[in-house]
């Protein structure tokens, strides 16, 4: 019906050609090492599009192989040859950061389904950057916040030495409120951690609180069970989405997490979303396909109120958020990144499956750390 | 720092060492019989693991897992010997960089192909779960210390293999002068057959075993392809003592670099930086320490030509 | 039959300049920054194609060229960008987005490099010396990675590209130009170095080290001016290649990079003047269609490069000229 709305009031004005296409350039990553991410990412998207049976929305897709330099080439190509009005898809905060500023000085909108690096949220905010997943820092502090609640007093820390693992401890050591029994900084793609499993069983340590994502993760988990070390582990999602925990496998089970979704979080957009995709895909769904779930929805609610054509309308139709949300509440923070509940779960067993089971919240209502230097 | 943290770490690093030996042994010996340089070495790492984790989710029996990778990786090798790499040993070394560079692609996208792109489940027996207290109160892993003994033995029978047994004769033999072993009569080409196919399931075997501590992914071959490279360019490229002797200080220069480097930043700078500063010179010691012995001995520790 | 091989490599560069001035004429600005990658691509290589074609040196860490040039301009223009000053610890200078200027300083910060890596490489020999530049691709790159001054793995963006007088760089066609004259400048004096003495003793020094050492010849000499040269070159067009993407990260000093450098040189044909350009529009070509057409294209990519291995020695070159290029 709206539809129909809408093809009236473009007949009626008559001056703009029927049916005004709105194009999206998806950039993900879908091939090498991390292409599970993209593709969840990408077919979260797609799911939200088709259920939305909109045919005036065309979504141009292409694989970064996870490379910046291809990323850039690959966002030239989206601007300077498709026209795309909107951007989105990319993972990791190397590529956003090659990609993103370049964009949105183009007056492209940006719509970040996962990566949020600070640089970002604070003095690098821009206008027509929205990002739908969160800010890097977030699921970190949480698990500080965590740890703080479940009286943890003495954690060993560690992450990969790159800039997302430097922001990972400094939002972990912004919440948590004990003192820190080691702070380690891994090789970037270390597969063996028996080096730093000694020194965690040599410290004095109450907790453990580990980020690294990817294969790192898989290994470290395995390892540290293997260990018999029996020291309550902490992390962000990223190390226990549903990807990649029938990899570690029993190995997680126990392990608390944080996360801003799962797939019981009970509401009725969630549910729908955990039953379509699993039927579409034959697969559970992970945080970063409900994040791309979500930034499509994001992206289909503001198209039924304004045209990207008119940039202002559009922003705001953005900035209002109103879409159910797999999460529950959803808002933008003044820096266009998100205000929203965050979990801490469980890692447990169904049946044959590995998966999470929410424990309670996190932190409430949370929003960032750089907002204040968002100038916007 | 104590000592039974130090004497941990050293096995840590032994058991890194000892891992890379099984890499670089096969590399070592395919470059030193057939002076091929095989970038393609961790795809059969790859391989191994990933046949490794099919056998053990099917059968659950991870003696099965190690038959099958060793099997598999074998095969592998022999396939990719018989229908691709006997075309380049005449080749330049350059030639030979390229081919197998383009093997590496098609191998890591065809397992994708396969296997899809999420990383597979493999884990230790349960035998061999947990950890074992050592004489001294060191509680170490049983599966880790397997693995030291399992390397031993294979480093030990490869000796035995070469220097006792009529094989290694001819392989040695090839190592010298391929002109004249096939003069006597030994069928050189089914000979190379066989040495890329013990190196192929040398890499397999390595994947299987560490493919069960750590992820079994698309990939996972090329971090320790270039180790085992810097391994037998420390050792002498084509000695198998030199990859013995390579392997060890490899595995223990990059575990012991990032333990004590940051301790040592620690003593005079503030504490996140010489983390920082230390992991990042740990990153790059183990290339600093082949850098200094080329420049020291141009030719490895154990090699005899360039 | 110089006419011939005159006659191939300036129809090679008409074809690729006339890609882009279609591409302008139909407004099509994104096939002209494909054809800019190409030609940077292509700088890059003719850089390497000096040490391997010409000095027989497989370097297998370029990369360390490509990315010295590319943080070369991403620490200038940071500096011009942020209005900081860049403290040298010998002094404190300004940042800069002029590209002349930056040009010039990775031209010889990629030198001086060049020259210590080859004192300690030149050393050693064949395989030797394919690893011990491996071994300083993978130092520069873990330094780039745990470098936080400059975003570490992040890398840092450049959100204008940086100026040339008179030019408005921003303009894709008049960006490719740019690049297309300093590729053409380039393989200019390439063919002049290669036709030069030095050019005919390094090359004795490839065919024949004792030969020409048996002449007076100083072999080590030679390839160290050679592995200078190829290292500016290659440097220089790190440089442009960072102001193409206005982005610089640690990748590029990986030692994927290095093996894709090697990748189109020997597309191209080893030793060949104009060998490398038509190697780099092969692979850009090749990346943009077979890309587009599959997720899977890195198989048939590796298909491709094993049927040039196994069957078309001298690259496309052999192919069109029916002649090997040079045995290295």
């Amino acid at each position: 019906m709206k539809r129909l709305l809408i093809a009236a009031a473009v007949v009626a004005m008559s001056t703009t050609p029927a049916f005004a296409q709105v194009k999206v350039g998806m950039i993900t990553t879908l091939s090498g090492g991390g292409a599970g991410l993209g593709l969840d990412v990408r077919d979260g998207f797609m799911l939200a599009i088709a259920q939305s049976g909109r045919d005036d929305i065309e979504v141009v897709i292409e694989d970064d192989q996870r490379k910046p330099d291809i990323a850039v080439q690959l966002s030239d190509k989206m601007i300077q040859s498709e026209r795309v009005d909107v951007m989105t898809g990319i993972i990791w905060s190397n590529l956003a950061m090659a990609v993103v500023p370049a964009a949105v000085r183009q007056n492209v909108f940006y719509l970040s389904p996962n990566a949020g690096p600070s640089a970002l949220a604070g003095k690098g905010c821009h206008a027509n950057y929205f990002n739908v997943a969160w800010q890097n820092d977030n699921l970190h502090e949480a698990a500080g916040a965590y740890a703080n609640s479940a009286g943890h007093k003495n954690s060993f820390i560690l992450a990969p030495n790159y800039p997302a693992g430097i922001d990972a401890l400094t939002g972990y050591k912004r919440f948590f409120e004990g003192d820190l029994a080691g702070e380690v900084f891994t090789k970037l793609g270390q597969t063996d951690y028996a080096a730093e499993i000694a020194q965690i069983r040599a410290s004095d340590a109450d907790s453990v609180f580990f980020f690294l994502p990817g294969g790192m993760g898989i290994s470290f988990l395995k390892q540290f069970a293997d260990s018999g070390i029996d020291l309550p582990v902490v992390g962000p999602a990223f190390s226990f989405d549903q990807g990649i925990l029938q990899a570690v496998g029993s190995a997680a089970l126990g392990v608390v997490n944080t996360s801003q979704w799962n797939k019981d979080i009970d509401n009725p957009t969630n549910a729908a979303f955990v039953e379509s995709f699993e039927a579409e895909y034959g697969r559970l769904p992970s945080l970063y396909a409900s994040q791309g779930f979500d930034t499509a929805n994001l992206l289909i609610s503001a198209l039924d109120t304004a045209s990207p054509s008119d940039a202002d309308a559009f922003r705001e139709a953005l900035r209002a958020a109103n879409f159910d949300s797999t999460r529950g509440d959803f808002a933008f923070g003044p820096n266009h990144h998100p205000v929203q509940n965050i979990y801490a779960r469980e890692v447990i067993q169904e049946g044959d499956v590995f998966t999470n089971k929410t424990l309670g919240l996190a932190l409430e209502n949370h929003s960032d750390a750089y907002a204040a230097d968002c100038m916007m | 720092m104590s000592t039974i943290l130090i004497i941990e770490q050293i096995l840590n690093g032994l058991q890194l060492g000892i891992m890379l030996f099984l890499m670089a042994a096969g590399l070592t010996l395919i470059f030193g019989v057939m002076g091929l340089i095989n970038l393609a070495h961790g795809s059969l790492y790859m391989v191994g693991a990933f046949a490794a984790s099919t056998v053990a989710n099917l059968t659950g029996s991870f003696l099965a897992a190690l038959v099958a990778a060793l099997t598999a990786a074998a095969f592998a090798g022999a396939l990719v010997e018989t229908l691709i790499i006997r075309r380049l040993y005449r080749a330049p070394h350059l030639d030979q960089v390229l081919a197998t560079f383009a093997l590496i692609l098609i191998f890591s996208e065809g397992t994708r192909l396969v296997f899809g792109s999420f990383p597979l489940y493999l884990d230790i027996p349960s035998a061999l779960a947990g950890p074992i207290t050592l004489p001294g109160g060191i509680a170490y892993s049983k599966y880790r210390l397997a693995l030291i003994v399992i390397g031993l033995v294979v480093a030990l029978g490869l000796w035995c293999l070469i220097e006792r047994t009529r094989l290694g004769t001819q392989i040695r033999a090839g190592e010298n002068d391929r002109e004249m072993i096939a003069a006597l009569g030994v069928d050189i080409s089914k000979l190379y057959t066989i040495v890329f196919a013990l190196g192929a399931a040398l890499a397999g075997l390595a994947g299987a075993l560490v493919g069960a501590i750590q992820s079994v992914q698309v990939g996972m071959g090329e971090p320790v392809l270039i180790l085992a490279f810097v391994v037998i360019v420390i050792g002498g490229i084509g000695s198998i003592r030199g990859a013995f002797v390579g392997a060890l200080l490899v595995g223990l220069t990059d575990t012991l670099g990032g333990v004590f480097l940051p301790e040592l930043f620690a003593l005079f700078l503030e504490p996140g930086a010489a983390q920082r500063t230390g992991s990042a010179l740990a990153s790059m010691s183990i290339y600093i320490l082949m850098g200094a012995v080329l420049v020291w001995r141009p030719s490895g520790l154990f090699g005899a030509r360039a | 039959m110089r006419i011939h091989e005159t006659a191939v490599n300036t129809a090679v560069l008409l074809a690729l300049l006339s890609v882009p001035a279609f591409a302008w004429w139909t407004d099509e600005p994104f096939t002209i920054t494909l054809a800019t990658r190409a030609a940077v691509l292509a700088l890059a290589a003719v850089g390497l194609n000096i040490l391997l074609g010409i000095g027989g040196l497989v370097s297998f860490g370029h990369a360390v060229f490509f990315g010295l040039g590319g943080y070369a301009m991403a620490i200038l223009a940071f500096h011009a960008q942020n209005y900081t000053e860049l403290n040298l610890g010998i002094g404190v200078i300004d940042g800069t987005n002029s590209m002349p200027v930056i040009w010039l300083v990775a031209i010889i910060v990629s030198a001086i490099t060049a020259c210590l890596i080859g004192l300690l490489s030149l050393r050693t020999s064949g395989v030797y010396f394919i690893m011990i530049t491996l071994a300083f691709g993978q130092m520069f790159y873990y330094f780039a990675i745990s470098w936080s001054t400059y975003g570490g793995e992040d890398g840092v963006s450049i959100y204008v590209r940086n100026q040339f007088p008179g030019l408005n760089t921003l303009d894709p066609i008049q960006f490719f130009l740019l690049c297309f004259g300093l590729l053409c400048f380039t393989l200019f004096v390439t063919a002049r170095v290669q036709r030069s003495a030095f050019g005919v003793a390094l090359n004795a020094t490839r065919q024949s080290r004792a030969r020409a050492e048996a002449v007076g010849l100083r072999p080590v000499r030679l390839q160290l001016v050679a592995f200078a040269l190829s290292g500016a070159i290659t440097g220089l067009a790190g440089a442009l290649f960072a102001d193409l993407n206005r982005f610089v990260s640690p990748s590029m000093f990986s030692w994927q990079l290095s093996g894709e450098l090697i990748v189109l040189v020997i597309i191209g044909g080893v030793g060949r003047l104009i060998g490398p350009v038509i190697g780099a529009c092969v692979f850009v070509a090749l990346e943009h269609l077979l890309g587009g057409l599959t997720e899977y294209w890195h198989i048939a990519l590796g298909a491709i490069l094993l049927g040039i291995v196994l069957f078309g020695r001298g690259g496309v070159l052999g192919l069109l000229t029916g002649q090997d290029g040079a045995r290295v």
